[in-house]
């Protein structure tokens, strides 16, 4: 992986850590809002079927999350266990495309 | 007399702690320590040294497990308990006792690009550099390395990364960057970018922690961040 | 020589520590959370059938400690790109201690309401 691929990979970890700084902050209020008095899949699909910007929110947040976690735990397995290049590159891109589709079905589930 | 402790390394990357036992003087260093074993107690003790007043850059060991200049290093302020550990610095191969092999540490500043290339010739007249431009000053905060390798061995990204590039060949990349005069900035920011260099970076601040001419190499490596994310954004890298 | 704790016994290298910890342990927390929320496919009683079973004091200790890694994450990740992107200062201890004191805020938050 060149150089240049590498800079643009920690702007991404970066870029997509501003965006979930935003949305874990509304996740955190939402939660600790949600949670009093218990929760209910009533309660929580009542607040999420049909609403298109729940769903845009949830949406952008599994994209950050899918971008954000991969580079991470690319660095934690090169510091940690010395693994690089493609087929550690490969494998990360394949957990990242698995978190996307993963929170996208569930985004789904609670939208639809 | 009061005297100390010290458990010395002996040996080279395989060996073992010897103590001894040192007079305990005023105004004593951790270099005046070293110095007194190796002269009364057994010559064969190897350590490195030049000019005892912070200059060199050629003193440093870890101290009580933290690296450090000895020469200007009290016995006072680190060994409140009459007990000093002495070991050669982290993160470099072992030659003998103290003394350890910085060859890949300079061969970095190399590989950064750490050296400054001009445009000017002799004919030319002086370059001005306003000493309250923002350049200038990032080059001020930086400038004072002495080269000792504290930074290098504090830092844990170079021991999880041996061909990360370190905190002091980044610092002095980071000085060069902000040289107005200096030609070769992209090429440069080629050098230092990536895995192997500032975006390795997990700003443990262990380098800016122990540098004891109070660089925050941190800082520096922050820049260039921006600095080669800006130019690999802008298709210079 | 490899360094040990002597070494990196400093504020910035425990908020490291916090961070890259966190940061692990959400990662394998999130397939988790997805697989709960995809429970809502199967109707609002597949949903309803996790949510009784995470009622469990242990599941809500572990929930809690969920939320304060969530909160240590996002303020570590804060002071992050505060000290990357903006001009230095020399408020790097405060910063961390911010980053602290709202962590334990945020988890509390969570821990006061969910009992």
């Amino acid at each position: 992986m060149s150089a240049r691929a590498q800079t643009l990979l920690w702007l991404a970890q970066r870029a997509s850590a501003a965006v979930l700084a935003l949305c874990v902050i509304v996740h955190l209020a939402t939660m600790v809002y949600a949670v009093r008095g218990g929760l209910s899949a009533a309660e929580i699909l009542s607040r999420t079927r049909g609403s298109y910007g729940w769903f845009a929110f949830y949406a952008l947040f599994v994209a950050a999350v899918a971008v954000h976690a991969p580079i991470g735990l690319r660095s934690v397995i090169h510091e940690t266990l010395g693994w690089r290049g493609a087929p550690v590159n490969a494998g990360m891109l394949a957990i990242g495309m698995a978190l996307a589709l993963w929170g996208l079905r569930a985004v789904l589930a609670v939208f639809a | 007399m009061a005297m100390l402790k010290v458990a010395v390394w002996r040996g080279a990357e395989k060996g073992g702690f010897q103590t001894y036992e040192v007079p305990r003087l005023a105004s004593q260093t951790v270099l005046d320590v070293v110095t007194h074993i190796q002269r009364a107690i057994d010559p064969s003790l190897a350590y490195r040294f030049a000019c005892r007043v912070g200059v060199c850059g050629s003193c440093a060991m870890n101290v009580n497990g933290r690296a450090r200049w000895t020469c200007r290093t009290h016995v006072e302020k680190v060994a409140a308990d009459g007990q000093l550990e002495i070991a050669p610095l982290s993160n470099l191969p072992v030659i003998k006792d103290l003394v350890t092999n910085m060859e890949q540490f300079f061969d970095k500043w190399a590989k950064a690009r750490g050296r400054f290339t001009g445009a000017r010739t002799r004919d030319d007249d002086f370059a001005r550099v306003m000493p309250d431009s923002p350049q200038r000053r990032h080059v001020d905060a930086g400038i004072e390395c002495i080269g000792c390798g504290v930074c290098y061995s504090a830092c844990d990204v170079v021991q999880w990364k041996p061909d990360y590039l370190g905190p002091a060949a980044l610092n002095r990349a980071w000085t060069l960057h902000n040289d107005v005069r200096d030609t070769r900035r992209v090429e440069r920011l080629v050098a230092v970018a990536g895995d192997a260099g500032c975006h390795a970076c997990h700003t443990h601040m262990s380098c800016s922690e122990r540098c004891p001419k109070q660089i925050a190499p941190t800082i520096g490596i922050a820049g260039l961040k921006r600095a080669a994310a800006a130019a690999a954004l802008d298709g210079e890298l | 020589m490899k360094n040990d704790y002597r070494a990196r016994n400093h504020p910035a290298w425990w908020a490291f520590a916090v961070h890259r910890a966190s940061g692990i342990l959400l990662a394998f927390f999130l397939p988790l959370h997805f697989w709960a929320l995809a429970q809502a496919l199967q109707g609002a009683e597949s949903l309803d059938g996790f949510l009784r079973w995470t009622e469990q004091p242990l599941v809500k200790f572990a929930e809690c400690g969920l939320v304060l890694l969530l909160g240590a994450h996002l303020c570590g990740g804060l002071r992050l790109l505060l000290i990357e992107f903006l001009p230095w200062h020399d408020h790097q201890k405060s910063l961390l201690a911010i980053a602290g004191g709202a962590s334990v805020v945020i988890g509390l938050a969570f821990a006061l309401n969910v009992v």
